[in-house]
C-alpha cells in the first residue's frame, strides 16, 4: 500500500504469494548456510586458536571424497529445486489468460501512458478491477524503461522496437506503487505512478466516467480511423486480387512468408509489418507497402493492432 | 652442418640473446610462441564479437544484405584475397629462410610480404574512396535510393567496421615487419634464433585467415558464378 | 595470547645499511617510470588503483549522502545520475578488475613460480601505461562534465539520447581493457612456461591457479566488450543503427554483447580474491588446504561456466521464455564451485593453528560475506524471484556483498599479508585489526538494509524515493560512514609503516611459499639461484621454522 511502511511489500496479486513463498524458501536456505558457515568458522577459530608462536600442526590431512561429493550434490539439489520452482512461476507469468482484460501501456521519457480498450486514457495511473486477469501490452517511445509494480511482484521492460506482454490479477483493492525500473535518463526516479485496484463495480463506474463532453473513443475505433486516414484499405480491402493481404482473422494465424518460412501473426509481427513491411514479406505479394517507421507513434501502432484484431474473418 | 650453411650465407655473427627473465633459449622460444598464440586467441574473440553482430543482422535482413553486398566490387575483393594469400606464402618463405639462415632471402621475402600487404591496403583505400563517392559511407552523408535504406546502412557500417579493423591489424603487421626487416638485414636471425620471424608469421597468417572469412561474408552474398 | 608475526630469520639490514633490494636499487623517477621489474610495476599499479578507489569511494559517499532523504536535496537529477555512473565506472573498470591481479598478481606470480620476472616484462609495463592512459580518458570525461548512462551503457539511451561525455569515457574503458588483456596474457605464459624445476601444476599455490583461471577470462572476455564499446562509439558518432530500433537495430543485442563480457568480468574480480583467501587460510591455520584438487577444479569450472550465464541479467527484457530457462539453469551450476570452495576453506580450519591476525580476520570475513553474497545470487538466478528483484536494491546489495564484502576484503587481507614482503616493513597490528572490524561492521550496516529495500521494491538508480524507504536508507548511510573510516585507516598506517614500521624478516608469518624464501623486500632478480621445488604447496607438516632471535611486539 502506498505510504505504509512495511518490511514486506503488500502482496496484492495472485502471483505475489507464490513469489513470496519461493523467496522465503531461498531465504531459509541462505540463512541456514550462512549461519552454518559463520558458526563453524567462529567455533573453529576459538577452539583451534594458535597457542604458541611456533605451533605447527603436524598431522596429515587427506581430504575426503565423501565430504566433497556431499557438499557438491546437496547444494546442487537445492539449486535445482529453486530452478524448477522459479521456472514454473515464470512460465505462469509469461502466459496471460485468454480472458484477460487488455490495456495498452506506453513508456516514454518520463511518464507512463495507458489506454483502456474502451478508450479511457491515463497518465501515470492505471485503474484496474480486482479479481480479473489484466494483460498489459507494453511499448516504449524512446529508450528502454521497465514497468514494475512491487506489490504485484511483476516487472516487464518496455523495449523500443517491440511490444512486450505482462499480466497480473489484483486481489485487494488499494493503491500500489508503479515504478520505472530501468534507468532512462534525467527523471528516471520521477517516472513513477500508481495502480488503482478497485472493486469491479466501482471500476465499471470509473471506466464509464472520464472527461464530460469528450467521450472516450474505443481503441479499436481509433485504429479504424488511422486505417482509413492513411488509406490502408486501398490495398488491404479484403477483396480477392487485392494488393495487400486480407487482415480479417489475421491475429494469431499462421502466415507463410516469401522466403518459405512461416510465422505466427502476433502483436510484434503486426507491429513490424506496419512499420517495416518488407522485413517479413508475405508469400505471393509484392513489396510495395510504404514504410511507416517514424510516421506512427507506438500508441497509434497499438490502436491499429487493436483494429486489426477486431476484424472478422478466417485466415486459413 | 647448419652452422656451415649459416656461415656460408650469413657471414655476420648473430648473437643469440636470452632475455634476463628466461632460464634458457628454449624457455624463451616456448614463452614467446605461446604468447603469440594466446594473443591470437584474444583476437579471435575480438573479431568474433563483430562477426556475431554481422551474423545476427544478416539473418534478420537477408535481402537487404544481399542487395548491399552486390554493390561491393567483387573483382577487387577477389584480387585482394589472392594478394593476401600470396603474402602469407611469402611470409612462410621468409620464416623458412630464417630457419635455414638465408639472410638475403629472408630480407627479400619480408619485403615482398610488405609489398603485397601494401598493395592490399592500397586497393582498400581505392575501394573506400569509391564508396565515399557513392555516398555509401555510413553517417549523416549516407544515401541509398533503393529498398531497405536503414538495413543497407547497417551492412555498410559492418563492412567498414570489419574491414577497417582488419586493415588496422594489417598496418600494425606492416609496422612489425619494418622492425623485422631492419633486424634481419643486421643479421639478427639465424637457425638458432628466428623466433620473432616465426611469431610475426603466425600473426600475419591470422590476419589472412580473418580476411578469408570476411571476403565471402561481405562480398559474396547471393552471388553466382557465371562462366 | 596474541598472534604476533613471527620473525623467522633476521630482518635484512637490521642496524647496518640495507642491502640492495628492488625498492632501493635506484631512486630515480625514470627508474620507476621505465622499470621492467614486475615488483615495481605492481607498486605503480598499487598507487594508481588506490587513487581510483578513493575517487570511486568519493562518488559512493555522494550517493549515500543524497539518499539520506527521500527528496533530491543534495544534487540535481542529472548530477546524481552522473554520480552513480562514475562510481560504477571507476570502481569496476579502474579498481576492481585490475586490483588483485595487477598489484598482488604482478608482484607474486613470478615469485611463486620461482622466476626472476614475468614472461614479458616490457608488455607488463605497457599494460600499466595503457591503464593510466585509459584512466586519464575516464577522468577527463568526468572533469569535462561527466557521464550519466550508468556503467552499463544500455542502448539506445547511451547511443542516441544521452547528452553527456559518453565517447571519452568509452575510450578510457576501451584502452583499459587492453591493459587487462596484456596482464592476463603475461600470467598465462608465465605459469605455463616458467615454473621452476619440480614445480608441477599440482604443486602450485592456489593463488597461481586462481590467477591462471582469471587470465583465461581476461583474454577471452575482454575483447568482446572492447568491440562492443567500439560499436557504441561509432553508433553515437555517426548515427549508425546497430542498437537503435528506429534504424533497424536491436537494443537488446547490446545487452547480450555487454553481458557476455561483464558477467565473466565478475569472476575476474572474485577468482583472484578466492586465490588470496586460500593463501591466507592456509598460512594462518598452518595447514594444507582441504581438497586442493577440488579448489583447482572449481576455479577452472567457474572460468568456463561463467561464460555461459550472461542472460540472467536479461530475464525481464521480453526474450523467449526458453532462453530465460536455459540461462537460469546454467546459472545454478556456476554457483556450486564457489560453494565447494567455502566448505573446503572452512574444513581447512579444523585442527589447524589459527592466528587471529588482521589478514586472517579479513579472510574469514570474506568467507562469511561471500557466502551471503553468493547465496543471494540464487534469488536472482531463480526466474520467479528475479522478476521482482531485478533492477532493485536487492541486486545492488548482492553485488556489493560479493565485490566489497568479498573481493575488497580479500584484497585488503592480501595487502596486509604480503605487506612485509612488498615494503620490507611490518604494519602495526592493532590498528589493522581495528580497521578490519570497522570494515566488517560498516559493510554489513551499509548493505544488509539494501536487501530489504530491494525486496520492498526500491528500484536502482533512484535519488528521489517514496517515504517508506527512508529508514533503511539512513541505516545504510550510517554504515557507509563507518565503512569509510575503516578504509581510510589502512591508508594512513600502511604509509606510516613504510617509514616507521618494524623491519620485516624474510618470513614473518612462518608460512610456506617460495616468496617467503627471499628477503623482505626481495632483490630485483627475486632469486639468486632458481629454486628447486620438491614438495606440495602447503607442506606444513614438514615446515621448519627458523628460531626467532627476538619477539616482535603485537603493536
Amino acid at each position: 500500500m502506498i505510504g505504509k511502511f512495511s518490511l514486506i511489500p503488500p502482496s496484492a496479486s495472485t502471483i505475489a504469494s507464490d513469489v513470496d513463498t519461493l523467496f522465503w524458501f531461498i531465504s531459509a536456505v541462505t540463512v541456514f548456510f550462512s549461519l552454518l558457515i559463520a558458526g563453524t568458522i567462529i567455533v573453529f577459530m576459538v577452539r583451534f586458536r594458535r597457542r604458541r608462536e611456533d605451533e605447527v600442526p603436524r598431522h596429515e590431512d587427506h581430504g575426503s571424497y565423501a565430504l566433497e561429493i556431499a557438499w557438491t550434490v546437496i547444494p546442487f539439489a537445492l539449486t535445482m529445486v529453486m530452478f524448477f520452482w522459479g521456472a514454473s512461476i515464470y512460465a505462469n507469468m509469461k502466459r496471460p489468460p485468454d480472458d484477460a482484460l487488455h490495456i495498452n501501456v506506453v513508456g516514454k521519457q518520463w511518464m507512463w501512458k495507458a489506454q483502456h480498450m474502451e478508450g479511457r486514457r491515463e497518465i501515470n495511473e492505471i485503474h484496474v478491477p480486482v479479481g480479473r486477469p489484466i494483460r498489459l501490452s507494453i511499448a516504449s517511445e524512446d529508450v528502454i524503461h521497465s514497468f514494475y509494480v512491487p506489490a504485484f511482484r511483476i516487472k516487464q521492460d518496455a523495449v523500443p522496437g517491440r511490444i512486450n506482454q505482462a499480466w497480473f490479477e489484483a486481489t485487494t483493492p488499494g493503491e500500489y506503487h508503479l515504478f520505472c525500473a530501468e534507468y532512462c535518463g534525467t527523471i528516471h526516479a520521477g517516472m513513477i505512478g500508481k495502480i488503482v485496484a478497485m472493486e469491479p463495480a466501482a471500476f465499471q463506474q470509473w471506466l464509464a466516467g472520464g472527461t464530460p463532453g469528450a467521450p472516450a473513443v474505443p481503441v479499436a475505433e481509433l485504429g479504424r480511423q488511422q486505417f482509413e486516414q492513411r488509406g490502408c484499405q486501398t490495398c488491404h480491402s479484403g477483396q480477392p486480387g487485392a494488393l495487400g493481404p486480407a487482415l480479417g482473422g489475421l491475429h494469431g494465424a499462421s502466415v507463410p512468408l516469401a522466403d518459405g518460412t512461416t510465422v505466427i501473426a502476433d502483436d510484434n509481427y503486426l507491429r513490424e509489418s506496419i512499420l517495416n513491411p518488407h522485413a517479413k514479406l508475405v508469400a505471393g505479394y509484392s513489396p510495395i507497402m510504404p514504410v511507416y517507421q517514424g510516421l506512427l507513434s507506438e500508441e497509434q501502432v497499438m490502436q491499429l493492432i487493436a483494429y486489426i484484431k477486431s476484424l472478422p474473418g478466417d485466415h486459413s | 652442418m647448419a652452422e656451415a650453411l649459416a656461415s656460408a650465407h650469413a657471414p655476420d655473427v648473430h648473437v643469440l640473446h636470452v632475455a634476463h627473465q628466461f632460464d634458457d633459449a628454449e624457455q624463451q622460444w616456448t614463452a614467446s610462441t605461446l604468447g603469440m598464440w594466446v594473443f591470437l586467441a584474444q583476437e579471435v574473440l575480438f573479431f568474433g564479437g563483430i562477426f556475431a553482430v554481422y551474423v545476427i543482422y544478416r539473418t534478420l535482413y537477408p535481402d537487404a544484405f544481399a542487395v548491399a553486398s552486390n554493390h561491393l566490387d567483387v573483382a577487387l575483393g577477389t584480387f585482394n584475397t589472392a594478394v593476401l594469400i600470396g603474402s602469407s606464402l611469402t611470409m612462410a618463405l621468409a620464416v623458412h629462410a630464417s630457419q635455414v639462415g638465408h639472410r638475403r632471402a629472408l630480407v627479400g621475402w619480408i619485403l615482398m610480404t610488405m609489398l603485397l600487404g601494401s598493395v592490399f591496403l592500397g586497393v582498400k583505400v581505392y575501394e573506400y574512396a569509391h564508396k565515399w563517392h557513392e555516398h555509401l559511407v555510413p553517417g549523416p552523408w549516407f544515401q541509398w535510393h533503393g529498398e531497405y535504406p536503414k538495413q543497407v546502412e547497417i551492412f555498410y557500417s559492418l563492412y567498414f567496421g570489419m574491414t577497417g579493423l582488419h586493415a588496422l591489424h594489417m598496418v600494425v603487421g606492416l609496422g612489425i615487419m619494418t622492425w623485422l626487416v631492419v633486424a634481419a638485414r643486421a643479421g639478427r636471425f639465424g637457425p638458432d634464433y628466428h623466433n620473432p620471424v616465426e611469431i610475426t608469421g603466425l600473426y600475419w597468417h591470422f590476419v589472412d585467415i580473418v580476411w578469408i572469412f570476411l571476403f565471402p561474408l561481405l562480398y559474396l552474398i547471393g552471388r553466382h558464378w557465371h562462366p | 595470547m596474541s598472534a604476533a608475526p613471527i620473525p623467522h630469520g633476521e630482518p635484512a639490514g637490521a642496524g647496518a645499511a640495507r642491502p640492495t633490494n628492488y625498492l632501493n636499487a635506484d631512486y630515480g623517477v625514470r627508474s620507476w617510470l621505465l622499470t621492467v621489474d614486475h615488483k615495481r610495476i605492481a607498486v605503480l599499479y598499487l598507487v594508481s588503483i588506490t587513487l581510483f578507489f578513493l575517487l570511486g569511494a568519493a562518488y559512493a559517499g555522494a550517493i549515500r549522502l543524497e539518499l539520506l532523504t527521500p527528496r533530491g536535496d543534495v544534487f540535481g537529477d542529472d548530477t546524481y545520475n552522473k554520480m552513480f555512473t562514475m562510481h560504477g565506472i571507476a570502481m569496476v573498470f579502474f579498481f576492481l578488475i585490475p586490483s588483485i591481479p595487477a598489484t598482488l598478481g604482478n608482484f607474486l606470480v613470478p615469485m611463486m613460480v620461482g622466476a626472476r620476472d614475468l614472461a614479458f616484462p616490457r608488455i607488463n609495463l605497457l599494460s600499466w601505461y595503457l591503464y593510466m592512459i585509459g584512466g586519464l580518458f575516464a577522468l577527463g570525461a568526468m572533469v569535462i562534465g561527466g557521464v550519466d548512462t550508468g556503467w552499463t551503457f544500455y542502448t539506445p539511451f547511451s547511443t542516441a539520447y544521452a547528452t553527456t561525455n559518453v565517447i571519452p569515457a568509452a575510450i578510457g574503458i576501451f584502452i583499459a581493457g587492453f591493459s587487462s588483456i596484456l596482464t592476463g596474457l603475461n600470467f598465462i605464459v608465465t605459469i605455463h612456461t616458467m615454473r621452476a624445476p619440480g614445480l608441477t601444476w599440482f604443486r602450485m599455490p592456489l593463488f597461481l591457479w586462481a590467477h591462471y583461471a582469471t587470465s583465461l577470462i581476461m583474454i577471452l572476455g575482454t575483447p568482446v566488450v572492447a568491440v562492443t564499446i567500439l560499436l557504441v562509439g561509432l553508433e553515437r558518432m555517426f548515427g549508425l543503427g546497430f542498437f537503435d530500433p528506429r534504424l533497424g537495430g536491436d537494443p537488446v543485442l547490446f545487452q547480450h554483447l555487454f553481458w557476455f563480457y561483464s558477467h565473466p568480468a565478475v569472476y575476474i574480480m572474485i577468482l583472484p580474491a578466492q586465490g588470496v583467501v586460500s593463501e591466507l587460510v592456509c598460512a594462518f591455520s598452518r595447514k594444507r588446504v582441504f581438497g586442493y584438487a577440488f579448489i583447482c577444479a572449481s576455479s577452472l569450472l567457474i572460468a568456463v561456466l561463467g561464460f555461459l550465464v550472461w542472460g540472467h541479467h536479461m530475464f525481464t527484457t521480453g526474450q523467449s521464455v526458453y532462453a530465460g530457462m536455459i540461462f537460469s539453469f546454467l546459472s545454478m551450476f556456476v554457483a556450486i564451485p564457489s560453494a565447494v570452495k567455502v566448505f573446503n576453506w572452512t574444513a581447512t580450519l579444523y585442527r589447524g593453528s589459527i592466528a587471529w591476525t588482521a589478514p586472517m580476520l579479513y579472510a574469514l570475513g570474506f568467507i562469511g560475506l561471500f557466502t551471503v553474497g553468493g547465496l543471494t545470487g540464487l534469488f536472482l538466478s531463480t526466474l520467479g524471484t528475479d522478476v521482482h528483484l531485478h533492477d532493485t536494491y536487492f541486486v545492488v546489495a548482492h553485488f556489493h556483498y560479493v565485490m566489497v564484502g568479498g573481493a575488497v576484503m580479500a584484497y585488503l587481507g592480501g595487502l596486509h599479508y604480503w605487506w612485509p614482503k612488498i615494503s620490507g616493513r611490518l604494519y602495526p597490528e592493532a590498528p589493522a585489526k581495528i580497521s578490519a572490524a570497522l570494515v566488517f561492521l560498516g559493510f554489513n550496516l551499509t548493505f544488509f538494509p539494501q536487501f530489504v529495500l530491494g525486496y520492498m521494491g526500491m528500484p536502482r538508480r533512484y535519488h528521489v524515493y517514496v517515504d517508506e524507504f527512508q529508514v533503511l536508507n539512513v541505516l545504510s548511510t550510517a554504515g557507509a560512514t563507518i565503512l569509510g573510516v575503516g578504509y581510510i585507516l589502512p591508508l594512513f598506517y600502511l604509509i606510516w609503516s613504510f617509514r616507521y614500521g618494524e623491519l620485516a624478516p624474510p618470513n614473518p608469518w612462518g608460512a610456506t611459499g617460495l616468496e617467503w624464501q627471499t628477503p623482505s623486500p626481495p632483490p630485483t632478480e627475486n632469486f639468486v639461484r632458481t629454486p628447486v621445488v620438491t614438495t606440495d604447496a602447503y607442506d606444513y607438516p614438514h615446515l621448519e621454522l627458523l628460531p626467532s632471535p627476538k619477539e616482535v611486539p603485537v603493536g
